[in-house]
């Protein structure tokens, strides 16, 4: 796998499932808070598997479905290359070493939670993924601030889903279709 | 044993569908299912194997299969990886072969604007909830608030800032 294609100018250097899997694997294993900028180095810049173009349409596709826009976009990039085996091997190599690492994280967390050093730290260290967890509201949230039919679906949704703890199928139901049609009356 | 597997099973599948704008939209409901209805963890327990995923590698959606391991063991997280992310993989290979037949048509366009609101206000709920469930004494308030400010004001690396996090809490300063 790693003959890295010299030609880093070349559109398509189709990957096979070993290259899919190795690929996805390495992205997984260093990917820490947030594996998007990474994805694209990898399948752009060093692999020259997908054209800049190809990259941010194929996340356009993947944002728009539900799930993780990585997630989907493995799947995505391994049927394209390889089909349904090129699908599996990404997604495998992508949520091999984090589901490894999450549930050694997990195993201690579990022998030692009643310690108060062990508590204290991961007091802490919940507290700092909540706070990453607002800045990410606030950034995604930003560009609607001079949106009032934007804020106003968003403000539903916070009553909904956090005052109101309702259930989110139905609160995704009503409030997609509602944000969609405003949306389009807005523009015609 | 295995009901409790049929169980997540069905409750992750259904998340699996319902996560427009990526993993932290589906935390709220998920929490919802896990703490409130199910009773298998705590709402502060939640919120700490919420922060074990953030602290690993990888995608963010890594809480999956740490809910899974909690409440059952390997099968669990067998089944709550499958669960969550088959469905949601099945759905991008069919989209796939329709993506370029609809990729200029208007609408496509109107939904996507659509749903920008909706993902905000549910990654927003999700910061809500977490928050709520992981902050309560004032030193986690002035780590959250911390971590909060210097993330949108500043390019820190995220992984920076749980360690920062992490050893400030390690001091127990503010904690109970």
């Amino acid at each position: 796998m790693d003959a890295i294609p010299a030609a880093q100018t070349t559109k398509h250097d189709a990957p096979d499932i070993g290259e899919l899997f190795t690929g996805f694997f390495i992205l997984g294993l260093t990917g820490f808070g947030g594996v998007l900028p990474l994805a694209r180095h990898m399948m752009v810049e060093k692999r020259g598997w997908l054209s800049s173009a190809e990259f941010t349409d194929l996340l356009g596709l993947c944002q728009f479905l539900p799930g993780g826009n990585i997630i989907n976009m493995s799947v995505a990039v391994g049927l394209k290359f390889r089909g349904i085996p090129g699908a599996f091997a990404a997604i495998l190599g992508l949520i091999a070493v984090p589901t490894a690492v999450v549930i050694g994280l997990g195993v201690i967390y579990g022998r030692f939670a009643d310690d108060p050093v062990v508590r204290h730290l991961f007091g802490g260290l919940a507290a700092a993924a909540a706070g990453l967890l607002i800045s990410t509201a606030i950034k995604i949230a930003w560009p609607l601030r001079r949106d009032v039919l934007g804020l106003f679906i968003g403000a539903l949704c916070v009553l909904a889903i956090a005052v109101f703890r309702l259930p989110l199928l139905p609160t995704l139901l009503t409030l997609a279709p509602l944000s969609i049609v405003l949306r389009s009356r807005q523009a015609s | 044993m295995s009901g409790t597997l049929v169980t997540l099973a069905l409750i992750f599948s259904q998340l699996s569908l319902l996560a427009f704008g990526g993993g932290n939209t589906i935390l709220p409901e998920m929490q919802r299912q896990v703490v409130d209805i199910h009773h298998w963890m705590t709402a502060q327990e939640f919120g700490a194997l919420f922060a074990l995923a953030q602290a690993a590698p990888g995608p963010n959606m890594m809480v999956v299969p740490l809910v899974g391991w909690h409440v059952a063991g390997f099968s669990g997280v067998l089944v709550t990886s499958l669960a969550k992310f088959g469905p949601s993989s099945l759905v991008t290979g069919f989209a796939l072969r329709l993506w370029e037949r609809f990729k200029d048509r208007p609408w496509r366009r109107t939904v996507q604007a659509g749903l920008v609101p909706v993902t905000a206000g549910l990654v927003t709920a999700s910061a809500i909830v977490i928050t709520h469930a992981s902050v309560s004494s004032w030193g986690t308030v002035v780590i959250a608030a911390g971590v909060a400010i210097a993330t949108t004001t500043t390019r820190i690396h995220p992984l920076l800032a749980l360690a920062a996090g992490a050893v400030l809490g390690l001091t127990g300063i503010g904690q109970p």
